[in-house]
């Protein structure tokens, strides 16, 4: 593969999240890497053979690193394939994506996480990183090859959807990977309180007769996954922190120096559970949608830092899986073309800074799992995204580029648009 | 409201135009419309008993009865109603036919909307399967219960039989008790009954009471003996067997000691109380038999007599919104 030619963008509104900066400058991409950064608005002495992109003040900042995107190959294409959700991806300024394990087969194996690497360069658009399974089959018994995976690329270990229930097994999950450096993940869900359920327990999940878990279910498997982080000494990523009673008791245990890395939907950020409506399945997520006093709670925890990382979700569910009953519909919405925008949404209502929103979903999750990407520094990979900050939005499903049109977003104004993302140096959409 | 029986022409005078192009929840409903659609479906009671029991105000209309769950007095109730009305009336069980090789409920809804039906009438284990469907096709749906959510005739039906008996819903205190937490006939009571201005009380264990439910606008009541305390109206709910076996109430000799209905409970009500029950009963369960079986004070036998009236007047009034389009 020849390196890609050079581009300096000017005149760029840019972000730099290991930094802080949000000011003028100017980029210099070169063989692939961000060769030059500068405060000014452009650089003095150019060659003229080099591309010159003009930003006219628009965001440039790191693309953005989504550590938890879930296609559906291998085994289930018809919802979403690698080069689908790459696609998807570079259309929404994601240069990174991390593979949920729950395929078909699992990748509880090192051979199924090279199958995703080698389709991944093949496609050759934005980065796929395998997340390897923690048990064998995600049955939560036997611990799966977790040296063996990570050494074959993946960059940490979960059950996905799945809680690791047996506490045992999870002790030993992580204090064995925690011994060879490798990330555990964990979804916090009381399996038995929350079994069956398609919403938070209250008075609107009463109301519509649906089958409902309280938050306590979160609380209390995060309560033993603190533990649990705690008596091993592991890091431990918290899959998709929902509401305002876990994050107490995550802030508490953060205090204490529990090595803990948080992570909540774009979704939990931006819909409370009356977005549900009249049974809308395409905001059937897993957590379910809280009540809007957690949603402003979780904003909350972004904007002081408490929640570290914010990620898609993105769950591709064809309609027949979707145009059922409520309680019969799958969980799960699509949402890699619609995290910037989104994200971006928050910032224009005013919630948080520029610069700590993207951090979330640029340098801190690239740091968790060890990344050089999403930072503005010399030498580092050249994934960007430009980005009119203002472009108002209404997103159609159908006019999305995943496999899936299952976005709780779906005839919602946002405000944000990607006009380029870049791999490695390499334009791989252009609005 | 209990006047000499109104003849056709009055009866055809009371029907107006439906609001909405379903009905699928007693919110589709304002109170002047329930109104309106109560004092036709009383003046289909005096029809129906008559000998001659069958008009025309649906000639050339079809109705179609889809049950995904059995029941068998909702069914027949609607089949009555339409059969009274002059439609011509088809009733499928999709459990025992394609639905269970696989086929969705919105194939199944298509494929039955293609053959031109005027009025759907739907029940499904499912909250909201009647919603998704009234999306989908082009008639008219009618809820004949989703889930836990609502049975919206089941309420008007209730509402019916207590103006009947009482004259007024206006301030009548009403005890709805049991199973509250599963249950979409006490949902959409509630909704129904405190519009029309009833003081409502829930009863029951607190692992069969939904989160919240106070905020519904009632009172919420742990004892059945204070919970029914001076009321003018008690209506138990069915506790499904499945239920008791230990998973939400210990067992079922329990359940009846603290919150079956009995005659010695029932004296805390007010003297003139009535009984309601939507069936069908767990004799011994939830309520005993003593009392269901009084004819002086259960209105159990006017429920399902109502029920009939309650959906002609719902199906008169939909296919009068269709005769107007």
């Amino acid at each position: 593969m020849t390196a890609p030619a050079p581009i300096a963008f000017i005149n760029a509104r840019l972000v730099d999240p290991q930094t802080g900066y949000d000011g003028p400058g100017a980029l210099l991409v070169e063989n692939g890497v961000i060769a030059a950064v500068t405060h000014e608005v452009g650089f003095a002495d150019l060659s003229p053979e080099i591309r010159v992109v003009d930003c006219n003040g628009h965001l440039l900042c790191p693309g953005l690193v989504d550590l938890r995107v879930k296609t559906g190959e291998p085994g289930n294409e018809p919802k979403e394939t690698l080069k689908s959700a790459a696609r998807a991806a570079a259309a929404g300024g994601v240069t990174s994506i991390v593979v949920q394990p729950d395929t078909d087969p699992v990748i509880d194996d090192p051979s199924v996480a090279d199958f995703i690497l080698r389709r991944a360069r093949d496609i050759e658009l934005v980065h796929v990183y395998p997340a390897g399974a923690a048990t064998k089959g995600l049955k939560g018994q036997g611990m799966a090859e977790i040296g063996l995976m990570h050494d074959a690329g993946c960059v940490y270990v979960t059950d996905a959807d799945k809680p690791i229930v047996d506490s045992k097994v999870f002790r030993r999950v992580l204090s064995y990977a925690n011994a060879l450096g490798v990330l555990v993940a964990h979804r916090p869900a009381d399996p038995w309180l929350s079994d069956g359920s398609a919403a938070t327990e209250g008075e609107f999940a009463g109301r519509m007769g649906l089958p409902a878990a309280p938050v306590a279910a979160e609380t209390i498997m995060l309560e033993r996954d603190i533990a649990l982080a705690e008596l091993t000494g592991a890091r431990l990523l918290v899959d998709q922190i929902s509401a305002a009673q876990p994050l107490e008791r995550l802030a508490a245990a953060k205090a204490r120096g529990v090595k803990l890395i948080a992570t909540a939907s774009i979704n939990h950020l931006s819909f409370n559970e009356l977005d549900i409506g009249d049974y809308r399945t395409f905001c059937k997520l897993t957590p379910p949608l809280r009540p809007e006093s957690d949603r402003l709670a979780l904003i909350e925890a972004v904007a002081s830092g408490l929640v570290d990382v914010i990620v898609s979700a993105h769950a591709p569910a064809p309609a027949e899986d979707k145009r059922l009953p409520y309680d019969e519909a799958a969980p799960g919405a699509v949402g890699l073309e619609t995290l910037l925008p989104a994200l971006l949404t928050l910032y224009h209502e005013g919630h948080a800074p520029l610069a700590t929103l993207i951090r979330a979903v640029t340098l801190s999750p690239a740091d968790a799992i060890g990344l050089a990407a999403g930072r503005l520094t010399p030498g580092a990979p050249a994934d960007l995204v430009l980005c009119d900050l203002e472009a108002p939005r209404l997103i159609d499903a159908a006019e999305l580029i995943s496999k899936s049109k299952n976005s709780a977003f779906d005839g919602r104004r946002l405000q944000g648009r990607v006009l380029m993302t870049l791999v490695d140096g390499r334009v791989v959409f252009e609005g | 409201m209990t006047s000499p029986a109104p003849g056709l022409d009055e009866v055809r005078a009371r029907i107006f135009p439906f609001p909405r192009r379903h009905l699928l929840s007693v919110n589709d409903l304002d109170p002047v419309q329930v109104k309106d659609l109560l004092d036709l479906a009383d003046g289909f009671v005096g029809l129906n008993r008559q000998t001659a029991k069958k008009v025309d105000l649906l000639k050339g209309r079809t109705l179609i009865n889809l049950f995904f769950e059995a029941s068998t007095r909702t069914q027949s109730s609607f089949e009555l109603a339409g059969k009274r009305l002059g439609a011509d009336v088809v009733n499928m069980s999709p459990r025992t036919s394609s639905i269970s090789k696989g086929e969705t409920l919105i194939d199944t809804a298509v494929t039955l909307n293609a053959m031109q039906p005027d009025i759907l009438v739907v029940r499904h284990a499912s909250s909201g399967a009647a919603s998704l469907l009234s999306q989908k096709v082009s008639c008219s749906v009618v809820n004949a219960g989703d889930g836990q959510h609502e049975h919206p005739s089941q309420g008007l039906l209730d509402a019916l039989s207590m103006r009947r008996a009482f004259g007024h819903i206006d301030g009548l205190k009403v005890a709805i008790c049991g199973d509250v937490l599963h249950s979409r006939v006490a949902r959409s009571n509630v909704g129904l009954l405190t519009m029309l201005g009833a003081e409502v009380r829930v009863v029951g264990p607190p692992t069969l009471m939904p989160a919240d439910v106070a905020r519904w606008g009632v009172s919420v009541h742990h004892d059945l003996r204070q919970g029914i305390e001076g009321v003018d109206v008690v209506m138990m709910l069915r506790l499904q067997l499945e239920r008791m076996q230990g998973a939400l109430v210990p067992s079922m000799r329990e359940y009846f000691r603290l919150w079956g209905l009995d005659r010695e409970k029932l004296a805390k009500a007010s003297p003139g109380v009535r009984v309601m029950h939507p069936g069908p009963m767990n004799r011994g369960v939830e309520i005993d038999s003593d009392v269901a079986d009084d004819l002086a004070v259960s209105l159990i036998q006017d429920q399902v007599e109502m029920g009939v009236a309650v959906r002609m007047a719902i199906l008169a009034s939909l296919a009068a919104r269709l005769d107007n389009r």
